[in-house]
Order: structure tokens, then sequence, then C-alpha cells
């Protein structure tokens, strides 16, 4: 059980914000974090890495990490930390950079064979492609066996296929370990496919706090789907309009009419939702 | 000519690779520490460190000179205190021309080094701290072995600089021959009594030497940035 209750003063995007989370964390458990840039994602993992200060406590278990009067150094809070950019020692070898954390070759055998890294023991950093050093970074933050592992949006410098693919690793590890997990990201998919909670932050809260579907799921009602997108353009075809719609990395046409067409603007956030139909469902690939 | 160049003396030669390696040595080991507490210090007075380090670039080193002549001498404590506890006399010999080098070159060990450990990503550092090593093992262990075209530069350029001073090592040293004399002084010297082909061989070895140096780090850190095509 991990009890955090922290708080600190940041200078974010719009100005002065005061970051302010309470959370209780169950072992094992695969938390999520999400939420707009500068919300305090990343400032809640460096001071639970205990890279920053913060006022507060932070107890795991039976340890106290942090209180009113002191702070836990990182060297001696036992965790693993994924940067976004890796952040691997360029003149080390795959394997030196895992023993550098702990010399436990058997573990760090183990865990290059489950990331099919073993091939690569030899090989420095520079010479990886990006998921490759990803799942090296991943690697040795699990060579501590920590009791927390932190990663700050592994997988969002990655193309979708490699991201895949580290998403089925980092949740082989999480079952092989059971370490408790918590991972900033902004994909829903990714989100939803790992994770047993999440939590959404605005300016420096807690805005949502539940399970992975019901944050996940933006259907109101009895609307069976309902997306997020932003209205690119409005078309006048005849007596209609057509809203052409950007909904993730797909554009879609939704038939408008007048009243409705006046009301929007070009540039609005909407959501785009229908009720009771039957849709089709194929396999593409 | 000839003659010229077998009679001549090379001991200032010796004098001055041996001042600058001694010199190199000693402040390489200073350097590492206070470089790296200045590239990751956040203090307020950070500036005011940074600015007493980059003195000895800006100041004449006849006022350098002066200041450690002066400190070094019987006239101060200091000089006063190690001439009676240890019987050590700190000018006018080798010992003070290597007190005065160090000062003397400080900087130009201390920026490099400092540069390329601010350079190095902050992620980097975290992660090995984050594994649980002291400062101190992630400083050799990780900045160290990661920074090695500053680390030359700096080695190379603050043992070329030792070699190239003249002013203090003129004021510390007094250019006593076989003692104090450096290559540099030698010049000097066989300008002003114009023997001007031996102060041509002297200066063309020196510019021999230095060109050589250089051109081996700049080879160096071309090969260093091809093998390791940026960090990370």
């Amino acid at each position: 059980m991990i009890k955090i209750d922290v708080s600190k003063e940041l200078l974010g995007s719009l100005g002065k914000m005061d970051l302010s989370i309470n959370l209780d964390i169950s072992s094992q458990s695969f938390v999520a974090l999400s939420g707009q840039s500068g919300s305090g994602k990343t400032t809640l993992l460096r001071i639970l890495a205990g890279l920053e200060s913060a006022k507060g406590a932070i107890k795991v278990d039976d340890e106290v990490w942090l209180d009113e009067t002191h702070s836990l150094a990182p060297q001696q809070r036992g965790i693993g930390f994924v940067f976004q950019d890796y952040a691997l020692f360029p003149n080390m070898s795959v394997l030196d950079n895992l023993l550098f954390v702990r010399k436990d070759k058997e573990l760090a055998k183990q865990l290059l064979d489950l990331t099919e890294l073993l091939e690569l023991s030899s090989r420095k950093p520079a010479t990886l492609s990006g998921g490759q050093k990803q799942r090296v970074s991943l690697c040795r933050a699990m060579m501590n066996r920590p009791k927390l592992l932190l990663m700050d949006e592994p997988l969002s410098a990655l193309d979708p296929l490699m991201r895949n693919k580290l998403q089925h690793e980092i949740l082989t590890l999480h079952k092989k370990f059971g370490t408790t997990t918590m991972m900033v990201s902004h994909d829903p998919s990714e989100i939803y496919r790992l994770s047993s909670r999440v939590v959404v932050l605005s300016q420096g809260k807690v805005l949502q706090d539940g399970d992975a579907k019901s944050v996940l799921l933006r259907t109101q009602g009895s609307q069976k789907f309902s997306f997020e997108g932003e209205l690119l353009d409005i078309v006048k075809v005849d007596v209609i309009f057509i809203a052409i719609v950007a909904i993730g990395q797909q554009i879609v046409e939704v038939v408008l009419d007048e009243s409705e067409a006046k009301d929007l603007q070009v540039g609005d956030v909407v959501s785009i939702g229908t009720k009771a139909f039957a849709p089709m469902i194929q396999r593409l690939t | 000519m000839l003659e010229k160049l077998m009679a001549l003396e090379f001991t200032p030669f010796l004098i001055s690779f041996k001042l600058a390696s001694i010199t190199t040595a000693i402040l390489f080991i200073v350097s590492l520490f206070l470089a790296w507490n200045l590239s990751q210090s956040k203090s307020r007075f950070k500036p005011i460190f940074e600015a007493i380090t980059a003195l000895p670039i800006v100041l004449p080193p006849s006022v350098l000179g002066f200041y450690i002549l002066y400190s070094l001498s019987f006239h101060s404590p200091l000089g006063r205190f190690f001439q009676d506890v240890f019987g050590i006399k700190l000018v006018f010999n080798f010992t003070g021309l290597v007190i005065a080098s160090c000062f003397y070159s400080l900087p130009f060990m201390v920026q490099p080094l400092q540069g390329g450990f601010e350079a190095l990503p902050k992620n980097m550092l975290e992660a090995s701290y984050i594994a649980g090593k002291s400062k101190l093992k992630t400083l050799l262990c990780v900045a160290l072995p990661n920074i090695k075209p500053s680390l030359m530069t700096a080695i190379v350029i603050t043992f070329a600089h030792t070699v190239g001073e003249f002013g203090v090592v003129l004021m510390v040293g007094g250019s006593i021959p076989s003692q104090t004399k450096t290559a540099s002084i030698a010049v000097y010297e066989l300008v002003e009594i114009m023997d001007y082909t031996s102060a041509h061989i002297y200066s063309g070895i020196m510019v021999l030497i230095s060109f050589l140096v250089l051109l081996l780090v700049y080879i160096f850190n071309r090969k260093q940035n091809h093998h390791l095509g940026g960090l990370s």
C-alpha cells in the first residue's frame, strides 16, 4: 500500500499552480496517470522518486519516504524509473547498463530474454533503435526489483507498432514481477490495455479516479458511441451543411442542419455520439 | 645552425613539460570535483564561484604573479607558516612554480569539464541516483566516461597553457637556470641577448609541438563524435 498526500507550488504554463494530490495505491496495481500537459503528472512522478521536493507525506508499506521532517534520498527509495528519452548510459553496453544497477547476472539475462534483447547484450545504446532502447530502459528499471515502478510517457516517442509490442512486454513484466506501477500516458488504448486504475489530473488536482472503462468511455446516457474531435470545416451543400471533424488520426463527415451549423465554429472541440443502431465490425488486417 | 642545434640546452623544455605534467595532474583532481559541483549547483552563490574560477583568464599575469608571489613569500602568514613548520620555501623554486601554475591554469581545466557535465542529460544522472548510486559513483562511472571530448580538451589545453605561460612563471620562479627557467622564458632571454638563431630554434620547436598536440585533440574529438553519434 502506498499512501500519497503531497503538495507543492508549481510554476505551470498558466502561471502559479498548486499541486495537491491525495492518493492511496494498493500493492501490485497498475495505475495510469493522465491529463493535459502541465497538469502535474511528471512532477508527481518526480516527487515520488525523490527527485523533487514537496510538502506532505509519502508512506510505502511501513517505510516513510517523506514527512515534515525528512525526505528519503532517491538512492534509498528502491524504485525503478523509465524516462521518456530512455536515459541510458551511453558508455556502457546493454548488459552493463543493467548490471550497473545491481550485479545480478541471472536477473539481467532473464529480463533481456523476456524482452528479446539477449542478442543485443553487448551492443552500445547508440546503435539501438528507439524501441530497443526503451526496452533496455525498462529492464534496467526492473533490475533492483523495485517496490514502485514509475514510467513517464515511456512509449510516446515510438511508432504505433513498436508501442503495441512494448505494451505487451510491460504487461508481461508486470504480471511476472507484480511490481506496483504508475505510468503517465495519453493513449486511451494503452491505458485500457495496461492499467487497472486511471487517475486524471487537471491543474494539479485529481479530476477523475476510477477503472479504465468508467474514466475512458466518453458516452452519456443511452449513447452507444461517442468520440471527441476537432471541427475542421463546415461546408454548405445545397440545403444541408456538412461538418468535417478530425477524430484521432481519422477525418469524418457529419451532416448538420442549419441551426446546428450556426451554433458551431471551426476549431471547436466537439463530441460526436449516436444512439441505438447496429454497427458493423470487420477485421481489416 | 647545426652546431647551435647540437649545443642547445634542452633543460628549459624539460622544466616546461615537467611543470605542465604535474600541474595538469593536480588540476585534474581538484577541478574534477570543483567542476562537478559547479555544474550540479543551484546555489545563489554559484556565479561568485564561477567568477573567481575565471579570474586568471582576465587578470594580467603580472597581477596574478604579484599576488601569488606576495602570498607565498616570507612576508605573508602562509609563506612564513610553511617555512617555519616544514622548512619549505615556496618562491623562486620549482614548488612555487607548480603552485602558481595551478592558479594560473585553473579555468582552463574547470571550464571545459563544467561545460561537459552541464551538457549531460539530467535524466541520465537521475537514472543513476535512482539505481541507488552515490554522487561520487555517478560522477566516476556515468558522468566522466560520457564527457570524453571535454575531458581531452581540458587536459590538453591546461597542459599547453601551462607550457606557454610566461609572466607568472617569471615573477614567481625568477628564471633560475635548471630550476625555474622554462622554455618560454628562455626564448625571451635569447631575444634579449640577440641570439636570434637559438630563439628561432626554441620558438620553432614550441610551435611544432603545440600544433601537433592541438591537431591530435581535434582528430580525437572528431573520431569521438563519429563513434558516439552524440549522446543518447
